[in-house]
């Protein structure tokens, strides 16, 4: 048994944390999320030239062919870095679906322009994954969709879709599609972004296959979610151990206060056995597939739990420059509150895992 | 990561179940849950069944074979799969008490060859039960403090002092004990690990009664206790580096992820046969809620193992991740008690030998030991300064003068 990376695992992480040093300073994430782009093409093409954007893509389709775990440990660095680019739906989501649902036309036409960069693709998945919020739902008929999708992940500068319909089907469709509208919704997290799809007799291309594909692929996003979030987590608590080591309140650095060194041991507890979870979620996908949706399950609920402690509690240590835009502290904090939010709130998820389970009907 | 089975350890597995098929009937009839509660009416069938899982390598499977272990190399995923079928089997696993658990460990590391030729082998076998001698009335967290004295005379030790909390001296046969024998150096250097025998004349065990009703701790007095200095283990005045390894074992014990898992399943199974108003309470989606949220922390727990486990074995050092596990691990289990009371209400605190009693009132005595467990070892408080201090690298807190 080995309960750890791979060193060529090792190497993916190390090769991002160094980019990603380098690329994803404050300073360019503050000035992508204030111009409102939730996207920054320069960190996006030098990712793309890490192979970011086809790690889940077959080789054959010019992808690295690798694993939902190669995925989680970028996510981690994504997280960490609170990097303004499309991941969960371009890079693993819709690739997944493509993948496992598609025929072998589907998969020519999106997957090579997927793995090299250049066909950036929404998931519209929320409604199958959270529940359907106002009188949102998409029907497919004849080959074509009627309705709404909310809260479809990266769908700014998406040149297509993934659409899940309310029978848990799945469809491919074309950002210029006719009878296709997209707005874009605002919300705390300016690092990634959130449309809504307005469906009016718009042409679609189903995917062979429908429910087992769909559950995979939101299985899969709930695990990735789950790793930014353990990320971004990880950075918070470090900037607050930091924080606390330099300032001085008292004549002495208020780290040396039990009251506030315990905030940062509990962070510290908590997050731990976090990395755990995320990554046997992500084996699980292909590995222990039986118990793939209980472990993701799992761990986007709890992950999304200790975010939440994470969040408040690093910025309480920073006392009133937590609460500035200054620090810049609230991107992350931001960032935690939107992963929790997305594909199932922990509630949700805990229901689902109960049914998985055969505890309630 | 690669979790799977393979050829041999599907064959080890089998080869498990058979032995517990062929052995179950020799095991201590009462599971570990109930255990706890009479502790050492056992005592023979324990020792029995404790010698039969060494000779067959299911406990103390690591330890050399010189010493009387089974002398296997380590292997993380058998010794799950010995967890696991003993677990199936609803048979005890081998004893995890504190001679097994932390000195042994601590004897390979620091004991002299004598010493370990002469206290492992009967200790694995449970021959001799084991108590350890740490805290005193006023050296609690602040163990380094401790004032029970060493006086140098001729080749021995003359001991005077008293302890307290000592878990299980009303039965050991041996103590682990720490006494300050250097007066003149700094605290943390004038201490030194010393084991003897506790029918040594001058030791006196009073037993206290604990709030779960019965007696599991102890103070012990020392007046005039004559011990060899050949008896100290890691040398003269090098106890608190002992004394640090001991504890780290202990921690690893009370964050043991299976007695989690062991409560959890059995929390689950309330939740399938307790009803309220004619319902299962697994109905109710609030008590299913608060079963899941701890399911998942259960999960996170023994994955974690795994993970800390396969880090050692590949040479990592011990960090931040080993020093979280008995804050969490503790503290889960009270939750998990905590969660088997409520969702019994009324008929959880009925106590002692009422009818209606479930599992011999095992939930409540639980629910109070497992917050000493909070407390022991190292508090709750404590294990958050080592987190901080020795795992962030924070700054540790200015000493007051004359601490």
């Amino acid at each position: 048994m080995d309960f750890g990376l791979s060193e060529e695992q090792e190497l993916i992480r190390d090769s991002f944390q160094g980019s990603l040093s380098r690329l994803a300073e404050l300073d360019t994430v503050r000035r992508t999320a204030e111009a409102g782009a939730a996207l920054d093409e320069d960190i996006w093409a030098e990712l793309c030239g890490l192979g970011m954007a086809g790690l889940l893509i077959g080789e054959d389709y010019g992808g690295a062919g690798l694993g939902l775990l190669e995925a989680a440990v970028v996510a981690e660095e994504l997280g960490r870095r609170v990097v303004p680019v499309p991941f969960v739906a371009s890079a693993v989501m819709a690739p997944l679906a493509i993948r496992l649902g598609g025929d072998e036309d589907q998969c020519r036409a999106w997957l090579p322009a997927m793995a090299d960069g250049s066909l950036r693709v929404g998931v519209a998945v929320s409604e199958s994954a959270a529940g359907a919020r106002e009188d949102a739902g998409v029907t497919a008929e004849n080959g074509v969709l009627s309705g709404r999708a909310l809260f479809v992940l990266d769908g700014v500068g998406a040149e297509g879709f993934v659409v899940a319909d309310n029978a848990g089907g799945l469809h491919l469709v074309r950002a210029d599609a006719a009878g296709l509208d997209r707005v874009g919704l605002k919300t705390i997290d300016r690092t990634r972004a959130v449309s809504e799809l307005r469906f009016e007799n718009t042409p679609a291309d189903p995917l062979r296959q429908g429910e087992g594909v769909l559950r995979s692929v939101i299985d899969a996003g709930r695990v990735i979610l789950a790793a930014d979030s353990l990320g971004a987590g990880e950075e918070m608590l470090r900037q607050a151990v930091d924080y606390a080591g330099e300032r001085k309140q008292f004549g002495r650095a208020i780290g040396s206060f039990q009251a506030v060194k315990h905030m940062c041991a509990e962070m510290a507890s908590e997050l731990q056995p976090c990395r755990a979870l995320v990554w046997y979620g992500a084996y699980a996908m292909e590995h222990e597939p039986a118990q793939f949706s209980l472990a993701a399950a799992f761990a986007k609920s709890h992950v999304d739990e200790v975010g939440r402690f994470v969040a408040r509690t690093a910025t309480e240590v920073h006392g009133g420059m937590g609460f500035t835009d200054l620090m810049g502290l609230h991107y992350w904090f931001k960032r935690l509150g939107v992963n929790r939010a997305y594909l199932g709130s922990p509630e949700r998820v805990r229901d689902e895992a109960a049914r998985l389970q055969g505890f309630a009907a | 990561m690669d979790l799977q089975d393979r050829a041999e350890h599907k064959a080890f597995r089998e080869e498990v179940r058979q032995f517990l098929k062929e052995n179950k009937h020799l095991a201590p009839g009462e599971s570990a849950f109930s255990f706890r509660m009479r502790p050492r009416n056992l005592a023979g069938e324990v020792r029995t069944w404790q010698g039969l899982l060494v000779d067959h390598g299911y406990t103390s499977r690591t330890i050399p074979k010189a010493y009387g272990g089974f002398g296997a190399e380590p292997d993380i995923l058998k010794s799950r799969i010995i967890a696991d079928e003993f677990f199936a089997a609803n048979v005890i696993q081998g004893l995890g008490n504190q001679g097994i658990s932390m000195l042994v460990p601590t004897l390979l590391e620091h004991g002299t060859e004598e010493q370990k030729q002469r206290y492992i082998r009967p200790t694995i076998r449970s021959e001799i039960v084991w108590c350890q001698g740490y805290s005193e009335p006023n050296a609690g967290s602040d163990l380094a403090s401790l004032q029970t004295s060493g006086v140098e005379d001729g080749d021995d030790f003359i001991i005077n002092g008293q302890k307290i909390w000592t878990s299980g001296a009303h039965i050991a046969d041996m103590i682990f004990c720490l006494v300050r024998t250097e007066p003149d150096a700094p605290k943390h250097e004038g201490i030194s690990y010393i084991v003897f025998p506790m029918d040594t004349p001058g030791i006196e065990v009073r037993p206290l009664q604990t709030m779960t009703g019965t007696p599991s701790f102890n103070e012990v007095f020392f007046t005039d206790v004559r011990v060899p200095q050949a008896n100290v283990v890691g040398g003269r005045g090098n106890g608190w580096v002992v004394a640090n390894s001991t504890l780290k074992h202990e921690r690893g014990l009370l964050g043991d992820a299976n007695r989690s898992l062991d409560s959890l399943l059995r929390v689950g199974k309330l939740l399938q046969n307790e009803s309220l108003d004619g319902h299962p309470l697994m109905e109710n989606p609030l008590f299913r809620d608060r079963f899941i949220r701890l399911q998942a922390r259960v999960q996170a727990m023994r994955l974690h193992e795994m993970r800390m486990i396969t880090d050692a074995g590949k040479g990592k050092g011990r960090g931040l991740g080993d020093m979280v596990v008995k804050l969490l691990g503790c503290e889960l289990n009270h939750q998990l008690d905590g969660l088997g009371i409520d969702i019994l209400g009324e008929i959880g605190v009925l106590y002692d030998e009422s009818p209606m009693l479930r599992d011999g009132g095992a939930w409540q005595a639980n629910f109070m030991f497992d917050l000493g467990l909070i407390i022991g070892g190292g508090t709750a408080q404590i294990q958050k300064n080592i987190i901080s201090e020795r795992g962030l690298g924070m700054p540790r807190e200015p000493k007051v003068a004359g601490a």
